[in-house]
């Protein structure tokens, strides 16, 4: 733990990622009519590392499936998903039967929708049930700390869920995983319906677990919450990682970001230039082996649509586009 | 044209009001942001504008007169979560037109593709499945759109084609919108005015609304600290 916590990002070089996911791709298995099934793909050849004291990004629109990355991490997907590529968790492969181990002890979740919470429980009970079984005069105070540290009142410990707001509820959700002794935290959606006040303190939380040593991976839409805390942000587009960039790459007109989707979504922030690219993203059926952003780019060639383009590292970033340098 | 809500209040018990004689009002043409701690009552207040929620104190008018609740109602709420605003039984294309079909100037707008509409609800993400939601909802007797988040979930791209569809039928309409939202950055862009609905303070004496013209204040300004 000491060594985890003596980490920083400038020394980071050369030790270990606690997590480690590798060419990971995942498809699902449906039944379209009688018993045809197609196989739908979600995620294809992603690949991340997250390292202790550091809060890594990943950042796509939402439906886009990286709440599925999260899943996959902590080994709750249906049963008709296919998951191929290697997870390492501290140097050790993640197999299936250590995820049942390491999940809601080493490894948390602070899940995506309010609809994780159970809807005939009241609230302060669910919360202090994720943690371990010690003294329950403990866990209550604690509980009660946590509680009053969010803002939340007594009262809202006794509430059932469907009584609480979208954004009690966020901080609700945000309170399980405060409880747990988890080293690795992975946050999905963890922003969205929070006023600012509550989203930056609830920012502030997952850098301070970052802080005190742990891996938090921030799954989110919401880029600038992103931008606030994290030291690495990944860009998740239909089902892949195009770049991964420093937090300073972020800056003016884009110019130190690497793929043109990344600065085309910089540019269309509020506070920037509020300007948008033309198309969607692919749907799957849509995507022709090609680059998956060949639709909608601007520095495209023929090669493009041919293969999808290698991740490259290019100035302390990963990006996977032909045609930067 | 004015949607008005008058002294509403509303609580989901009665010793514990979430809105208490709240006053707002939105005329046509109007694009007014609304932002709020969590759990100030927003989305209770949007729900009681357009009609979803009744059991309520207070008034709800359009120009002076009640909202009719057996015809099409001219106030149209957006959710943030389209997914739960649409039947995933049905295909795109019956969901678009379950209400009045919707014409191709506004479909196109909102850059619908063809080949979605033959799609079920799980087979786009949630920012085209917004388009959808927003599409069905902006018929010719619209008068008023209440956004409810509508673009939190989707992507900064998106969202800003998704707001320039909106404002430029909203004004071809004559539309007045209401834009919830914690994005000041947002609001800053697409609004004409931000009101700001305070939280009601534990001794439960009064909620109010405080107007600030854009031009003359900065949004951060309004939120206290």
């Amino acid at each position: 733990m000491s060594v985890e916590m003596a980490m920083n990002n400038d020394d980071r070089e050369g030790s270990e990622a606690l997590l480690k996911v590798k060419d990971l791709s995942l498809s699902f298995f449906q039944y379209t009519s009688g018993l045809r099934q197609t196989e739908l793909k979600i995620i294809s050849n992603m690949s991340l590392e997250a390292y202790s004291g550091e809060v890594l990004a990943v950042v796509g629109s939402s439906g886009s499936g990286k709440s599925l990355l999260a899943h996959a991490i902590l080994g709750i997907l249906p049963s008709n998903s296919r998951l191929s590529g290697s997870m390492e968790y501290k140097g050790q492969s993640l197999t299936p039967e250590k995820k049942e181990e390491l999940r809601g002890k080493e490894i948390a979740l602070i899940p995506q929708s309010t609809t994780y919470l159970d809807p005939l429980m009241k609230v302060s009970e669910q919360v202090m049930g994720s943690s371990e079984k010690k003294d329950k005069e403990v866990m209550r105070k604690r509980q009660t700390e946590i509680f009053q540290r969010y803002n939340l009142k007594a009262a809202v410990g006794r509430m059932l869920p469907h009584e609480l707001s979208g954004g009690m509820a966020r901080r609700v959700l945000v309170s399980t995983a405060l409880m747990s002794s988890a080293k690795l935290i992975i946050a999905d959606e963890p922003t969205p319906g929070l006023d600012e006040r509550s989203l930056d303190e609830t920012l502030k939380y997952f850098k301070d677990m970052a802080k005190k040593g742990c891996a938090v991976i921030l799954i989110t839409h919401d880029i600038e919450a992103a931008l606030k805390i994290s030291d690495r942000i990944a860009i998740f587009y239909a089902g892949t990682i195009l770049e991964e960039a420093r937090i300073e790459d972020f800056r003016n007109d884009g110019e130190d970001l690497r793929h043109p989707y990344t600065r085309a979504l910089w540019n269309a922030l509020p506070q920037n230039r509020f300007q948008a690219i033309k198309g969607h993203q692919p749907m799957q059926d849509e995507l022709n082996g090609g680059c998956v952003y060949f639709e909608r780019c601007s520095i495209r060639t023929e090669h493009c649509s041919k293969d999808i383009p290698q991740l490259k590292r290019i100035s302390g970033g990963l990006v996977r586009c032909n045609n930067v340098s | 044209m004015y949607l008005k809500g008058e002294n509403i209040s509303f609580g989901y018990r009665k010793d514990d009001l979430i809105l208490n004689n709240v006053d707002i009002s939105l005329g046509s043409g109007e694009v007014l942001g609304l932002v709020g701690d969590s759990g100030s009552g927003k989305s209770t207040l949007c729900k009681i504008l357009a009609g979803y929620e009744k059991n309520y104190q207070g008034s709800v008018s359009i120009d002076g007169k009640k909202i009719p609740s057996n015809t099409y109602n001219p106030v149209q709420l957006i959710f943030q979560h389209p997914e739960k605003a649409v039947n995933p039984r049905w295909k795109i294309k019956d969901i678009l037109n379950e209400g009045h079909v919707v014409s191709q100037d506004v479909l196109n707008s909102f850059g619908i593709k063809k080949s979605w509409l033959d799609r079920w609800p799980n087979e786009l993400s949630g920012g085209e499945l917004q388009r959808f939601a927003l599409a069905r909802a902006l018929s010719p007797e619209t008068k008023f759109l209440i956004a409810d988040e509508i673009t939190t979930m989707v992507d900064a791209i998106t969202q800003v084609q998704i707001w320039e569809s909106i404002l430029d039928i909203a004004e071809r309409l004559n539309i007045g919108i209401l834009v919830v939202s914690h994005e000041k950055n947002l609001l800053k862009k697409v609004c004409h005015e931000v009101v700001y609905l305070s939280r009601i303070n534990n001794a439960g004496l009064y909620n109010e609304l405080a107007f600030r013209d854009m031009q003359n204040a900065s949004l951060s300004g309004m939120v206290p600290e």
